[in-house]
């Protein structure tokens, strides 16, 4: 533990000398470092300490010791990511923990919006996953290549459930706080923060208005913004036509409004010299002359198709329009 | 008369005061209505063209005034009074014109024959033009959903029609719905594009509509609710709506007591059981349409049953079964109307049954019916005194003997349909007792001759339509008959009445209000009939002279020159040539022209023919002109508004009519 603490205090030595002239990347790898031996110096202190069933203690998180087991497989984050939406932050969903029953657990303010968690011990690189950090670990040699070494390495049945609690002060999410809310897992705990109490860098660049701190948010968004296209009079557009006409029906006078780039538009004759040879209807032929109506058993099929049709081609722009942007997003972390 | 009259009375008290003075406006109003063509009346001084200015109320345009829109300007400013606007004839209306309509007395207007105007026209109309209360805009094609909502700002709205606007969708019609509260008839047939969402919000917007049509819509149950609640709603029509199912009929569980008409013929979908749940939930209906429906049965009588107030049903084209036919034998309610034209299964028993209980019907259609004998008619005629139509087109097996029952006992006939029937001239002399008689279709009835027509010409003083068409019996002596004693007469069909000459068409020539004449096929006709046609006959509209192979371009002369009412032509076969053509281009009116296998016609002069004619709509050709024709030609006619037609047809040989006859027998 000393050695460690000498080593951090080289550190912050060095960069307390030369402030300016740091780079990107040295910045990045000094708080690499920094961080790494935080960490150590946490897991070794609470090593020693005694870990009692004391929800007061701040007790430091096992799973960031050598970066392991912390559950991060992809399914498992989409599906907290799915579920931790911004209601699921505020509203605890009938959680049946009486006080007393769990650990609540509080990570400091760097820890949460640190990019990496796991780190190399040999180099210090940091990682995201688990499983990035191993498959790192086989440029460091053959015993890392072992399939023992490469193993998922499973988590230890919990003994105890763990909370966890928001650092910033005067948030209902803080253990200090009169009602407290705990928060369910660590990617709960990094979402809340994120969202709650850091600006919101990322902005959707389709609506140039909605704001975001998290980038899956942003992504979210995306996917529903400017696909409405039924349009009130009032300004409120809604995703579906029967929204729409819901809505109408509730209130006095408000109309359906007609988009600018309809393609209906377009087909009109607006000039006197005009000569379209549009399909004339035949005035003699009446109710006879319409098979395509009454014979096919549901020719309303034709219009529903279309409506998903035009979605399809909205959403493959939209599908094109991401794939260029994702590298703009990515430049930005 | 009266106008020279006046003008005498004039020059004699010149130094003394106009007595015309004393005279009130309305009193004058009143005498103008009278008369039957004011044009004469408004060129006798300038007071009294002031007066006939003030009084005209609709107007009907010619063609050429939209085409150049200072003649319409100068139109409306001559009759500031105009409520109605009849469009009708004039197939090109572009903005501009719709723009110089500001009139403030213009209660309505009728756009259903004109194209090439948009939401920009209709907006400045409905601006201007504050009292506007009924627009028809049918067959709008090329009407869009901004349209719509320009029709939509007119608040004042009270009829619209929008009957085959195809591309309108639920939010053109939500605009409607939401901007015209007022809205009391609205048409939507044929209006594919609108769906559910869109009938639903016209049925929660629109509460003062009294009457609906929404046939051939995709529409289902959903919207249905949304209409039940519409407290005023008399009529409905849902005429091939096949969305609306047994399912969307029972899960109609309020009542629905303000609806009086329901029109679901071709619902292919809709069974008695449908029906039986209308029935219990609609207990007011009076008239009520299952044409080409359900399976008539006992089941859906005792259902109709319920119905306290049914006074017409029409089961057109639905299998009946005898014992249905009974049940309904056993309604309470007595019937005024029923048709069961093309109904398959209509025997004597059933008919008889029906017709012995419901004493007081008006309406009868058993066309086509043709397993009724002449039981049924007798059965008919003595228990129905009260019948005002009666249609028996096709009852083949009926004698000639029941026809003078008809006669004997029916006097309040107005409409008779004996079309393919054995009616003899014994028949025609009963039938000629009915003295109110005002159509009557004698088509195919190859048995009667001139005698016969000789009594319906002394007795049926108020015909108004007489159909011949194919009873090849009747000859000039027939047709002189009638038209001496049916001077009301306004239409007549002799096509195919080989033995007609022209002094037929001098006799009908006395009929002034004659408008339609059908004499196709009958090779004895000469030009000189259709002068004397022409020049009497100044209401004439319709003139089908097919196959008149004798009637050639001196024919064509007096037409152009009196026929000035003159609409739908058709002069195939016959010995017409471009010099005819162009004589009928200087008619304003005419819409319609067909001219198929005529030797006489050279490209160039149809051209010249085709350009002159103001108001052309409808062209029908053979289909070697569409090459032969300058395309520059037939561009400058498609933008003025005209439709062609090609046809390839073959040059038909005269069919003999006994074949006709032949075949009807095979189909049983």
């Amino acid at each position: 533990m000393e050695e460690k603490i000498h080593q951090l205090q080289e550190l912050v030595r060095l960069t307390a000398a030369k402030p300016q002239a740091l780079i990107q990347q040295h910045q990045q790898l000094v708080t690499a470092d920094l961080t790494s031996i935080i960490i150590q110096l946490i897991s070794t202190a609470g090593s020693l300490l005694p870990s009692v069933n004391h929800p007061a203690a701040p007790i430091p998180n096992l799973s960031f010791a050598n970066g392991v087991n912390v559950p991060d497989n992809t399914n498992m984050v989409s599906k907290v990511e799915d579920h931790s939406d911004h209601l699921d932050d505020d509203v605890d969903e009938g959680e049946n923990l009486p006080p007393g029953s769990y650990e609540i657990l509080q990570l400091e303010k760097e820890e949460i919006l640190a990019p990496h968690t796991h780190f190399c011990l040999i180099c210090g690189k940091g990682f995201k996953r688990d499983a990035n950090l191993r498959m790192h670990m086989r440029g460091h040699g053959d015993e890392y290549k072992t399939p023992a070494a490469l193993a998922k390495p499973h988590k230890e049945t919990p003994k105890l459930v763990k909370r966890y609690s928001c650092p910033y002060v005067g948030c209902k999410r803080n253990k200090n706080h009169k009602k407290f809310q705990p928060l369910k897992t660590i990617l709960c705990v990094k979402n809340h923060y994120k969202r709650s109490h850091c600006d919101k860098s990322y902005t959707c660049s389709r609506c140039n208005t909605k704001k975001f701190s998290v980038i899956a948010d942003l992504k979210t968004h995306e996917k529903h913004c400017g696909r409405d296209r039924w349009l009130c009079s009032c300004g409120t557009t809604f995703s579906r036509k029967d929204k729409l006409f819901g809505h109408i029906s509730l209130f006095q006078g408000h109309t359906p409004a007609i988009p600018f780039d309809e393609p209906n538009q377009s087909n009109t004759a607006n000039t006197d010299t005009n000569v379209q040879g549009f399909g004339f209807f035949d005035f003699s032929s009446c109710g006879s002359g319409e098979p395509s109506a009454c014979f096919s058993p549901f020719p309303r099929n034709l219009f529903e198709e279309s409506d998903s049709l035009s979605f399809l081609l909205s959403g493959s722009a939209n599908y094109m329009w991401k794939n260029g942007g994702e590298s703009s997003s990515k430049d930005l972390q | 008369m009266f106008q020279g009259k006046m003008k005498k009375q004039k020059r004699i008290q010149e130094t003394q005061m106009n007595p015309f003075d004393f005279v009130s406006e309305e009193i004058v109003f009143a005498i103008l209505d009278c008369l039957f063509d004011r044009k004469p009346f408004s060129l006798v001084s300038k007071t009294f063209y002031a007066i006939e200015s003030r009084h005209r109320r609709t107007l009907k345009p010619f063609p050429r005034t939209t085409s150049d829109h200072h003649q319409l300007k100068r139109l409306l400013n001559r009759y500031p009074s105009v409520t109605h606007l009849d469009l009708s004839l004039c197939p090109r209306v572009t903005d501009s014109c719709l723009s110089h309509l500001s009139n403030s007395c213009l209660n309505s207007i009728d756009l259903s024959r004109s194209k090439l105007f948009t939401h920009v026209g209709l907006s400045n109309l409905v601006s201007k033009c504050a009292n506007l209360v009924d627009i028809d805009l049918s067959n709008g094609v090329h009407l869009n959903d901004t349209a719509a909502a320009a029709v939509a700002s007119c608040g004042s709205l009270e009829r619209l029609c929008l009957s085959r606007c195809k591309a309108l969708t639920d939010i053109g019609i939500g605009c409607i719905a939401v901007g015209c509260l007022k809205l009391r008839v609205l048409n939507l047939k044929w209006c594919l594009g609108v769906s559910d969402l869109g009938v639903a919000l016209i049925g929660v917007k629109c509460k003062q509509i009294r009457s609906l049509d929404l046939s051939h819509l995709l529409i289902t149950k959903k919207c249905l609710p949304s209409l039940l609640k519409l407290q005023y709603l008399e009529e409905l029509v849902l005429e091939g709506c096949c969305g609306i199912t047994d399912e969307s009929l029972v899960s109609l569980k309020q009542g629905w007591m303000s609806l009086k008409t329901l029109n679901m013929s071709y619902c292919e979908n809709v069974t008695h059981v449908g029906v039986s749940s209308l029935t219990s939930s609609a207990g007011c209906l009076q008239n009520l349409n299952l044409a080409y429906g359900p399976l008539v049965t006992l089941d859906l009588s005792e259902s109709l049953q319920k119905l306290s107030k049914l006074q017409s049903i029409r089961l057109d084209g639905c299998h009946v079964t005898c014992s249905g036919l009974k049940g309904i034998g056993n309604w309470c309610v007595s019937l005024k109307e029923l048709s069961l034209s093309k109904c398959t299964g209509v025997t004597d028993d059933g008919l008889s049954s029906i017709v012995t209980k419901h004493t007081e019907l008006k309406k009868l259609d058993i066309t086509c019916c043709r397993k009724i004998t002449r039981t049924s008619i007798a059965r008919i005629t003595k228990s129905c005194v009260s019948l005002v139509s009666l249609k028996m087109e096709s009852c083949t097996l009926v004698s000639s003997e029941a026809f003078v029952l008809i006669g004997q006992y029916c006097h309040f006939l107005q409409e008779l349909d004996l079309t393919d029937n054995d009616v003899d001239d014994e028949g025609l002399k009963s039938v000629s007792r009915c003295s109110e008689l005002s159509v009557l279709k004698l088509g195919i009835c190859l048995n009667i001759t001139d005698q016969g027509l000789i009594f319906i010409g002394n007795g049926c003083q108020k015909l108004i339509e007489l159909d011949l068409y194919r009873s090849i019996g009747v000859t000039d002596k027939g047709i002189s008959a009638v038209a001496r004693g049916c001077t009301n007469l306004e239409m007549i069909n002799i096509s195919y009445c080989e033995n007609i000459t022209d002094s037929a068409l001098i006799s009908l020539s006395k009929c002034c209000k004659l408008n339609t004449l059908e004499s196709r096929g009958c090779p004895l006709i000469t030009s000189s009939g259709i002068k004397a046609i022409a020049v009497r006959c100044k209401q004439l509209a319709k003139l089908d002279i097919k196959k008149c192979l004798n009637v050639n371009d001196s024919g064509m002369i007096p037409l152009a020159h009196f026929s000035q009412n003159l609409r739908q032509m058709n002069l195939s076969y016959s010995s017409v040539t471009d010099v005819g053509l162009l004589y009928l281009a200087s008619l304003g009116c005419l819409q319609s022209l067909t001219i198929l296998h005529v030797d006489g016609l050279t490209p160039s002069g149809l051209a010249a023919a085709l350009l002159g004619c103001g108001g052309l709509t409808k062209v029908k050709l053979q289909s070697l002109f569409r090459t032969s024709l300058p395309r520059l030609v037939l561009e400058n006619l498609e933008a003025r508004g005209c439709v062609f037609q090609w046809r390839d047809k073959v040059f038909q040989a005269e069919l003999d009519p006994k074949c006709w006859k032949l075949q009807t027998q095979d189909i049983e």
